[in-house]
């Protein structure tokens, strides 16, 4: 048996401790909002947070994630996050949203840390979450809008 | 054309009420009526329980609750490009509603009721034609929605009907300051007889189309809430992952699964027409009773050439004149008699759409029929296909549109590939449970329907002055649409024009000009990948040209200019962009500045990039001024969002995407060797805008093929050299 800490609720699950976070949190515990996109830790669409920092689920095996507090998208809600989503909806930075919450996840993370960010720390922070859409121009906007919302 | 139709529909939806009522036949959204509760359709006709007793649904494409909410029935795919709000806003626009009120709902898969217009009697989204060919159809919707909440309105007051006025959702009567919600008056609209000609706006009158609507999937996909293919689990459901041969053409020669068998939460190992699929409880499972499949191919008919010897075949291929796409004058006489000659060859790699979202497709077997859940994009043949596969009729196939993370082209296959493969899954299990079937990443980069690998061959004679009087341009690449039903309306005199749009139509005013092509058949897939023949006819035409212009001592912006005499809409957006960039201004040190244009799908764009370039050849491209003109805009911020996207899923392709071959193997699997832009490569983006009143045109594709020609172009500029070659790579 596996425990898991999602979204601030306990879990247990039967499965092997080599499974992927990612497909623990979707096919067994049913929370789609996080996605799969390449499984090899190359485009952010897995992005969770592990005790706050981002992480890539699709690598993550569900043995090393115990004791840990995970949030998904779904359990989002602190004074950052909102602020991005909230940037997110007025600019309406998504086009297919296929990697959003991706995305929202490591803007979220980034401006926990970082409520300022440079031009650089931006790329340095989102530039593991690929968007085909190209959606980049308003992603950017939107961390700009949520900075100053917070700052 | 949209007219007619409408005319017709309404004319037999009366029929249709007097045969109900004869009958008690319940006839699907169809109706202009009240719907009542169990009114739940089977397969085929879709769209039977959908809405809530009294709602009042005029037509096809919209229904308004008796809570007051207005459902539109969107027939095209949402994958990115907006067309879920887009259709929403010309609906709303003519009904009047409140732009909250609205939400958007996917249509089933019915061709006599939701076909692209475009397309004949085929339901499908495709060649940025989604708001081209709805623009009257959903107006209309809403317009005759709108007519009889007015006639009900004016039946309750018993006033005229021309002194019932509607704003945002609600309906007043002046004189007696008395006013309603559409909510309601669904009821008594319901019994209004359908307007056989709806009164549509005068432009001058839009209060919706051309202003800032916000999108209506910004919040369920900003809270993860969307719900995309990836995302559907259904009760004892399996997940499928497939074995694909490793080169293409290879088969299955023997199989040994039984250490697959043995893996914890795998169900089933079956062989299926495109090799052998797995299938477990959940993906992980799937996933690693794949990793153990012991798969003997059979190689003997498998294609082994590589990326090289595809090219040496190209350029051999080239010496010969092929299939004459077009001819004026007489180049080989007229290039005789030039001043000065000027050749040059492009080499354009196979390109993977590589969607974020990797294919996938859930199909569950039921009584007489199918159900079937897909980022759908190409509703009509994938029916036929699908019904091909299970021995079913087409109408019997339903389909479930839900969001597609991204598609480029990819959802849209002639041959139904990945939905084809779901269907002979669920087949093999003699549809014992439904069926998940999902392709990894590296799936995804290695199954083909790539954009073609070209190889074109241009050249110009200039006359003594500098001015063009010779233009031959040659291509060499797969047909896309060879082999495929899309063959007789696509291909004239053997001309696949997919393979030569944006080269044939070249707008340049050149007296002699000659366009031909070869098709070689290969068996790699090949597919249409955003903007089609263009991805690759803009980047040789605007390349050239500008390299003709420089060899001219003309300037690019200028030369461009007088040789699009003929062509007002090209001429507005250089001449746009080149003012919004600034051209002409001078530069810093190793910046550049390149302009290239481009029509496709009759829209127009013009892209001026900026570029800086470091001496070990490294560079960056810094902003790009976009000037667009897609006729009347109907959501300007959806507009500028698609420049700024499609600009960046082209500039993936100028920077650093290529599919390869090596002894007939893909080489690239995943993001890593597959490298795609990133948010620290992404620039600046500026859009303008042409304000027009011609009929709306598509975005999603145009400002694609642009981009990379304007980079090459400016890296020109910057270092004195030319660009022959995707992805754009400087060298010391
Ligand atoms: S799915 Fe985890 S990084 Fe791509
Ligand atoms: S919005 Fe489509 S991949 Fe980012």
């Amino acid at each position: 048996m596996i425990q898991l800490n999602i979204n601030d609720q306990l879990y247990e699950l039967d499965v092997e401790k080599d499974m992927p976070l990612l497909w623990a949190i979707r096919d067994v515990l049913g929370f789609t909002g996080t996605k799969y996109g390449c499984g090899i830790a190359q485009c952010g669409a897995c992005t969770v947070h592990m005790d706050g920092v981002p992480t890539r689920s699709c690598v993550t095996p569900v043995g090393v994630t115990q004791n840990k507090k995970i949030t998904t998208i779904e359990g989002l809600n602190s004074k950052t996050s909102r602020a991005v989503q909230a940037a997110w909806e007025r600019l309406d930075v998504v086009q297919c949203g296929y990697c959003q919450s991706g995305q929202i996840m490591a803007a979220t993370a980034l401006l926990e840390a970082q409520p300022d960010p440079s031009d650089e720390q931006i790329n340095a922070a989102m530039s593991g979450n690929i968007c085909r859409c190209a959606t980049y121009v308003r992603i950017r906007a939107g961390i700009r809008e949520a900075s100053r919302a917070l700052v | 054309m949209a007219t007619d139709r409408i005319v017709n529909v309404s004319r037999r939806q009366f029929l249709k009420v007097g045969l109900a009522a004869g009958t008690g036949l319940t006839l699907g959204v169809y109706l202009p009526t009240l719907r009542s509760a169990g009114a739940a359709a089977g397969p085929g006709k879709a769209g039977g329980a959908m809405f809530k007793a009294g709602t009042f649904e005029p037509n096809a494409f919209v229904s308004i609750g008796a809570d007051n909410s207005v459902t539109v029935i969107a027939k095209h795919l949402e994958m990115g490009q907006g067309t879920y709000t887009g259709l929403a806003t010309l609906v709303a626009e003519e009904l009047d509603a409140a732009w909250s009120q609205i939400t958007v709902k996917p249509a089933p898969a019915d061709a006599n009721r939701y076909n692209n217009l475009l397309w004949g009697s085929t339901q499908g989204t495709g060649g940025s034609t989604a708001i081209a060919n709805s623009f009257v159809q959903m107006r209309k919707a809403g317009a005759a929605a709108r007519e009889m909440l007015v006639g009900a309105a004016a039946e309750q007051w018993g006033v005229s009907t021309s002194d019932v006025t509607v704003r945002d959702g609600i309906v007043r009567h002046q004189a007696t300051e008395r006013s309603v919600t559409f909510g309601e008056l669904a009821e008594r609209a319901g019994r209004q007889p359908v307007p056989v000609e709806p009164f549509l706006k005068d432009p001058s009158e839009f209060r919706l189309i051309g202003s800032h609507v916000p999108r209506k999937d910004s919040r369920d996909k900003t809270h993860g809430t969307a719900i995309f293919t990836q995302d559907i689990q259904l009760p004892g459901m399996l997940t499928a992952l497939v074995a694909h041969p490793p080169r293409f053409g290879a088969t299955v020669k023997s199989l040994d699964a039984s250490a697959t068998k043995r893996v914890k939460g795998v169900t089933d190992v079956v062989q299926i027409p495109t090799g052998v699929a797995v299938l477990a409880k959940d993906f992980w499972s799937a996933k690693r009773g794949r990793d153990v499949l012991r798969v003997d191919w059979d190689e003997s008919k498998a294609f082994t050439l590589g990326t090289d010897e595809i090219l040496t075949e190209y350029r051999a291929l080239s010496k010969n004149p092929g299939a004459v796409a077009r001819k004026e004058g007489d180049t080989d006489q007229a290039m005789a008699r030039a001043a000065r000659v000027i050749e040059a060859d492009y080499v354009f790699p196979y390109l993977a759409h590589a969607a974020l979202e990797p294919m996938n497709c859930v199909i569950k077997v039921s009584g007489d029929g199918c159900e079937v859940w897909n980022g759908e994009q190409f509703q009509t043949p994938d029916q036929m296909a699908v019904a091909n596969v299970l021995g079913l009729k087409p109408e019997h196939v339903k389909i479930n549109m839900l969001y597609a993370g991204g598609s480029f082209g990819r959802r849209a296959n002639p041959q139904s590939d990945y939905v084809v493969e779901a269907a002979n899954i669920v087949k093999a299990i003699q549809g014992k449970a439904p069926v998940k079937l999902v392709w990894t990443r590296e799936d995804d980069m290695r199954a083909g329907y790539y954009r073609p690998m070209y190889f074109h061959r241009m050249k110009a004679g200039l006359d003594d002055a500098g001015d063009i009087i010779a233009w031959q341009h040659r291509i060499v690449g797969q047909s896309i649409i060879a082999g495929t039903a899309f063959e007789a309306s696509l291909a004239q005199d053997g001309i696949d024009q997919t393979s030569v749009e944006g080269a044939a139509n070249v707008p340049y005013a050149v007296p002699n000009i000659t366009v031909d092509l070869h098709s070689p058949k290969l068996p790699v897939p090949v597919q249409w990948w955003r903007s089609v023949g263009s991805t690759h006819t803009a980047f040789a035409v605007e390349t050239f040209i500008d390299e003709l212009a420089v060899a001219a001592r003309r300037d690019p912006v200028v030369l461009r200019r007088t040789l699009l005499k003929n062509h007002p809409r090209h001429r507005g957006v250089v001449g746009l962009a080149a003012e919004k960039s600034r051209w002409g201004e001078t530069l810093p040190p190793n910046r550049g500045r390149g302009i290239a244009v481009h029509e496709s799908f009759n829209s127009y764009v013009a892209q001026v990039a900026d570029v800086s370039v470091d001496k070990d050849g490294s560079y960056s491209v810094d902003r790009v001024v976009v000037a667009v003109d897609c006729g009347i805009a109907v959501n300007p911020d959806i507009i500028r969002a698609q420049m700024e996207g499609g600009l960046g899923f082209g500039l993936s392709a100028a920077l650093s995407s290529q599919i390869t071959l090596n002894a007939g193997r893909v080489v690239q699997s995943n993001f890593h060797d597959y490298t795609v832009l990133r948010m620290s490569e992404m620039p600046d983006v500026e859009v303008h805008i042409v304000q027009s009143t011609e009929s709306p045109t598509g975005v999603g594709e145009p400002a694609t093929p642009v981009i990379a020609p304007a980079v090459a172009n400016a890296l020109a500029a910057a270092t004195g050299k030319r660009f022959y070659e995707l992805p754009l790579l400087v060298t010391g």
